[in-house]
């Protein structure tokens, strides 16, 4: 679904990723970890358009996107997710996830102005739409409210709950369990879990070992821009390499 | 006494709170302060005229042309001045100046196709009826520049809450990069923007026309003054500040007109807007945030 061919990437002098190269599969739930610095977020950004890298290619869905901009590529089917939170704090839960389904409604300006029945019936339908993914995330009673209102936590599903209103074919989720307690893990856990037997395809990036070897099925380990392992959370975390770079010896039981 | 000066209160501040939304508009989502926005405004006031006296046109479709024609300028100016820089990655400054040349060319083009002379509606254009509500006199005039002023911003703002681009414009203003991510089509929001907000001082232009009944190709300079200052009053980028900052010029100028001095009209109404700021330094609706330093 998504590969990444020899990605290089340079910021001035240093090297941040270094030819680096990648497939995620269809339907899988994909872990990228590594420490602080290892170039996770880098590499979503080039993924998603909003970086360029040095060299290298980025194909989705048979598609090279390595060129195209931010707005493209998201209409190409795909979503992410912030490591720092970027809702709209001004808007309702319900209006940022229909933001999030802009690309859906097909109406036009036009008929905005004439008020046309097409508008008020694609209006409803995709309310009910985003009423449901709001719903997934436990979130459906709190529509109507301002997202800044909003705890850190919730915020973080809701920035979820609107990448996934884009109809995403793979999303991209950069720390999603930041700042939130075990509780709040824990249910999230579920809830990209639940997202993943829906359909989609996620990739994302964690800290958080319980909440990585709970739900990815594939784990990639990058160490200052280089991949250093790759395979089953099982796998990945008793590799000599990854324990001496990143996790240690005590994820290794 | 009183209430008749409500009543004038009323329609002259309903003309600037419907010039002042559109400006805010643009200032929210394109982040420019767009000092086009009065050249725009006369624009769309000697467009009403024309189809007036060339087509012996009715007010709605003057007001009707007088936003297209002014909607189709804002466009262009956002077009050939606003867009190249903002591609370019020159915020606020840069394409603040843009509008001053705008302004000035359209000003001056508008001077050599019109000349220097004040303009005026046909004579019997609108009825001189009036009706009478308490102690106020209302002349139908009045009322149909309330209403329709008052109509055109529900409409804007019913169409900013519940339409999928009303959305999309409200998420624009707040973080356009986010937005493109989402697949909002940012560019087309820019666009719709500034047409729309441009039809907006459009419409304010006829009825400032029909209104005093005199049209020139100076008529924007003092409703810009105006219009900068109900949207620092109200808070920038603010809808409802927008609307009630208009409103409460319109007051400030008109009472103190009555019961003070004419003479003293602007001095009275901008010391007002000095002291609201005093008390709010972001606006009325404005979120005073301080500067971190």
């Amino acid at each position: 679904m998504l590969r990444l061919e020899n990605i290089i990437k340079d910021f001035g002098g240093l090297r941040v990723l270094d030819s680096l190269s990648l497939q995620v599969g269809e339907g899988l739930i994909f872990g990228l970890i590594g420490p602080n610095g290892a170039g996770k977020t880098t590499l979503f950004n080039i993924i998603s358009g909003l970086s360029r890298p040095t060299a290298g290619r980025v194909i989705f869905n048979g598609t090279d996107i390595t060129h195209l901009p931010p707005s493209s590529i998201a209409a190409c089917g795909m979503g992410r997710t912030f490591q720092n939170i970027r809702i709209f704090k001004e808007l309702s839960l319900l209006e940022n996830v229909l933001a999030g389904m802009h690309r859906l409604f097909t109406y036009s300006p036009v008929a905005m102005l004439l008020n046309l029945p097409v508008q008020k019936r694609e209006e409803k339908a995709l309310r009910e739409k985003a009423l449901e993914i709001l719903e997934l995330f436990h979130l459906a009673g709190k529509a109507k409210r301002q997202a800044e209102s909003l705890s850190y936590g919730e915020q973080r599903k809701l920035e979820l709950a609107r990448a996934l209103a884009t109809s995403p074919k793979l999303l991209l989720v950069d720390e999603p369990a930041a700042g939130m307690n075990p509780a709040e893990t824990e249910e999230l856990m579920g809830e990209i879990v639940q997202i993943n037997n829906r359909g989609y395809t996620i990739c994302l990036i964690e800290h958080d070992m319980k909440f990585v070897m709970g739900v990815c099925r594939q784990v990639a380990v990058l160490n200052f821009g280089e991949l250093i392992a790759l395979g089953s959370p099982q796998e990945v975390k008793c590799n000599p390499l990854v324990i001496e770079a990143y996790l240690g010896k005590e994820e290794c039981k | 006494m009183f209430l008749q000066q409500f009543a004038n209160a009323l329609v002259l501040g309903s003309v600037y709170a419907l010039f002042a939304l559109g400006f805010t508009l643009i200032f929210g989502v394109l982040e420019v302060i767009t000092l086009a926005h009065g050249a725009v405004f006369m624009i769309g006031a000697f467009a009403g005229l024309a189809v007036v006296t060339k087509f012996n046109a009715g007010l709605i479709p003057a007001i009707l042309v007088g936003m297209m024609a002014s909607g189709i300028l804002g466009w262009l100016i956002d077009l050939l001045a606003i867009r190249p820089l903002r591609k370019r990655k020159f915020h606020h400054l840069a394409p603040m100046i843009a509008t001053i040349g705008c302004a000035t060319f359209v000003i001056s083009i508008s001077q050599g196709v019109f000349g220097a002379e004040i303009y005026r509606f046909p004579f019997d254009f609108m009825p001189a009826t009036s009706y009478n509500f308490w102690a106020m006199q209302l002349t139908l005039l009045q009322i149909i520049i309330v209403g329709v002023a008052l109509a055109l911003m529900l409409i804007i703002i019913f169409l900013l809450n519940r339409t999928k681009w009303g959305k999309a414009v409200r998420a624009v203003a707040e973080t356009p990069r986010t937005a493109a991510l989402l697949g909002i089509p940012v560019e087309r929001v820019f666009q719709l923007t500034s047409f729309s907000a441009s039809a907006l001082g459009g419409a304010a232009g006829v009825l400032t026309g029909i209104n005093f009944n005199a049209i020139h190709t100076f008529m924007g300079g003092p409703i810009m003054h105006r219009g900068i200052a109900v949207i620092i009053l109200g808070g920038m980028g603010d809808i409802r500040g927008a609307v009630v900052g208009g409103l409460i010029l319109g007051f400030a100028e008109i009472m103190s007109v009555a019961y003070l001095s004419s003479d003293f009209r602007d001095a009275i109404s901008f010391g007002l807007l000095f002291i609201i700021l005093l008390v709010r330094p972001a606006g009325i609706f404005g979120s005073n945030i301080e500067r971190k330093g």
